[in-house]
């Protein structure tokens, strides 16, 4: 017993030592769980796996967006002509398609997160570290904007501006930031109670660094996990949108914009639905397993 | 003793609503009511009094980090209440803080350099890397830290470590008063020594002021040099430690003394405690005249009418009380 016990002491101080150097931060932690989570990591590899082929597929099919033959209208997939999704009823090849839709939805995806991450995250610390009147104005602004119905909104933009991709994101992203604000407010609150806020105060640290270093920090990890939600999100109001004819325009596509047109020619040519629809379908799965995934590794509880 | 540190008449109340949603009255919560006192260069200030008489807020009023609503705060003979916001924050080097929860005074994101730092940063922006490293591993190895620790976070740190950082924090401007709020409550006994130790010599080392905060009496009966008794908001009765511990005069510091174990056996059995009836009124509704009367054992008709003024003694033995001679 006390053998071990003195063993079991020198492994402590050595590891006591190593981590005496380096420190452990919170995110390490978390990456740490996160890596543990297979379902999460399998997510990410698949993610991965979809953007690789978005950039490449295209590349490695003989054809390209532009090519319309005659001879090959409605294929269905095949392995012989290299029409490896079929083709689709003007004879454009499904595959390159599929790739060409996958880098524009999830472009359109990313860039709407990022757009709404950026606004609502800096609105909703500084309403809710503000507080108090200013911080109430902020945030009933917001509830104005709620009530705006979405698609009312970008309807307008479109008829406005005319139809361009941009303005898609940015619709969007306007939109989008509202909750990711009022998520970011509440957590606000809570931190901004915590004695580390006052110590910075009583050291003379600015109301910006505060923000910066201590509030958005502190208040980041339900953002995050949001953000993995709002992304697929995204990328089907992105596709209602161009079911609706209000999204990407051609020849530029999008998955949206694949699905809706293959839902018309359902009975006679099911796969112009079905591929884009899995592949959207697999990556809303991929996108909700990270965001649990990042869930379980951030949440507190743990710690 | 010269003061550094003058409080006068100091008040701060809160804004409580009550009432419905049409007959909504503003109602001021009184958690700081006329207090007036000084500290001197060097000099420990215990404060002491019930949960919600109002400690924390008045640490918290001197450094402004809430406005006062009346009186003055002096510190070198200039009136903080009256400073600019740019004008207090380069102020603010002088005047720190410890607080009670050493783990929620840590943002757990930052590590203890970068926490430790941040307050060298703030005074003077343009402080060199390696400067700022020196800096760092002086205080730190000043709190009892190693600094091969600085890497670490906080959530890798004991209890008594983290209030060490937040020490540490606190020290790393060279302030000249130090608002201790209950630095050691949360902390377990054999840790609250070595933490209420090291702030000793710190003080010692350093000639620091200190506004010691706590209901811990043999804590304040350790480390102070004078005793402030507040309740609900007031100043009750302020002497040296060893007049008031020797012969408190207010029937509130009697009562409070009275609890406190005393560690000859034959003298704690011969003593007769003293218990306060009744509950802590509320600071919204206090009582009129003088605030302890409904739990005093020697109240009168006068207390209920009068406010008992603050009298200040030989020795300086200050005592808000209408019969402390009986
Ligand atoms: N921001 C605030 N708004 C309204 N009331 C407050 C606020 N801060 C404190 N109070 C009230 O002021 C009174 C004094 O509070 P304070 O925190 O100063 O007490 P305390 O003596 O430090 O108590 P404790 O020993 O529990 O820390 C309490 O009744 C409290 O409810
Ligand atoms: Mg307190």
């Amino acid at each position: 017993m006390a053998l071990f016990q003195s063993q079991s002491d020198a492994q402590l101080k050595l590891m006591d030592a190593a981590v005496r150097m380096r420190g452990r931060s919170l995110w390490q932690d978390a990456l740490e769980r996160f890596r543990r989570n297979t379902a999460a990591m399998g997510g990410v590899i698949v993610l991965c796996l979809i953007a690789l082929m978005s950039m490449i597929g295209p590349l490695i099919s003989p054809y390209t967006l532009e090519d319309l033959s005659w001879e090959a209208i409605g294929i269905a997939p095949t392995m012989t002509n290299s029409h490896w999704f079929g083709t689709d009823d003007t004879g454009r090849d499904l595959w390159v398609l599929t790739w060409m839709g996958a880098r524009v939805s999830l472009t359109i995806g990313v860039m709407t997160t990022i757009v709404a991450m950026s606004i609502g995250v800096i609105y909703g610390a500084t309403a809710g570290y503000a507080g108090g009147r200013t911080g109430n104005a902020m945030m009933r602004f917001v509830d104005v904007l709620y009530a705006l119905p979405l698609l009312f909104f970008i309807i307008i933009l479109v008829t406005v501006f005319g139809r361009n991709i941009y303005l898609v994101f940015l619709a969007i992203g306007c939109v989008e930031w509202l909750t990711m604000a009022r998520i970011v407010r509440g957590q606000t609150l809570s931190v901004k109670r915590k004695d580390y806020i006052e110590a910075a105060l009583a050291s003379g640290v600015r109301t910006g660094t505060i923000i910066r270093r201590h509030v958005i920090p502190n208040v980041i990890g339900p953002v995050i996990v949001y953000v993995t939600l709002l992304v697929p999100t995204n990328i089907l109001v992105e596709s209602y949108l161009s079911f609706l004819g209000l999204g990407v325009q051609e020849p530029l596509t999008s998955w949206g914009v694949l699905i809706s047109r293959g839902a018309n020619s359902l009975e006679t040519a099911p796969w112009l639905l079905l591929i884009p629809a899995t592949f959207l379908a697999i990556t809303m799965f991929c996108f909700n397993f990270i965001g649990d995934g990042l869930r379980d590794a951030l949440d507190p509880k743990d710690r | 003793m010269s003061a550094v540190l003058k409080v006068e008449n100091l008040k701060v109340h809160f804004p409580i609503k009550t009432g419905g949603f049409l007959n909504s009255t503003v109602v001021p919560l009184k958690a700081v009511d006329g207090v007036s006192f000084d500290v001197g260069a060097g000099e420990c200030l215990g404060v002491v009094g019930e949960s919600g008489c109002g400690k924390s807020t008045l640490g918290r009023a001197i450094l402004q980090l809430i406005k006062p609503t009346d009186g003055r705060v002096l510190w070198l003979g200039e009136n903080l209440c009256d400073l600019a916001p740019e004008a207090m924050r380069q102020k603010r080097s002088d005047l720190q803080l410890v607080f009670q929860d050493p783990l929620s005074s840590l943002n757990p994101r930052l590590s203890v350099a970068e926490i430790i730092r941040e307050p060298l940063y703030a005074a003077d922006p343009s402080i060199s890397r390696g400067e700022a490293d020196q800096r760092i591993d002086e205080i730190m190895s000043d709190v009892g830290l190693l600094p091969e620790m600085r890497n670490r976070y906080p959530h890798e740190f004991s209890g008594g470590q983290c209030q060490r950082i937040a020490i540490a924090r606190a020290m790393v401007l060279k302030p000249k008063l130090i608002v201790c709020d209950e630095p050691v409550s949360a902390l377990d006994v054999s840790i609250q020594a070595q933490v209420i130790n090291l702030l000793r010599k710190l003080q010692r080392e350093h000639g620091l002021s200190l506004i010691f905060i706590s209901h811990d009496l043999s804590v304040v009966r350790h480390l102070c040099h004078r005793v402030m008794v507040l309740y609900l908001g007031r100043m009750m009765e302020l002497a040296d430690r060893d007049a008031l511990f020797a012969k408190p005069l207010h029937p509130y510091t009697q009562a409070l003394l009275s609890a406190v174990p005393i560690p000859d056996p034959a003298l704690e059995r011969a003593k007769e405690p003293l218990i306060l009836s009744g509950d802590l009124p509320s600071p919204l509704h206090p009582p009129s005249g003088c605030v302890f009367r409904t739990r005093c054992p020697k109240a009168s008709p006068k207390c209920i009418k009068e406010v008992p003024a603050v009298e200040v003694l030989s020795g300086g033995h200050q005592i808000a009380c209408h019969h402390w001679q009986d």
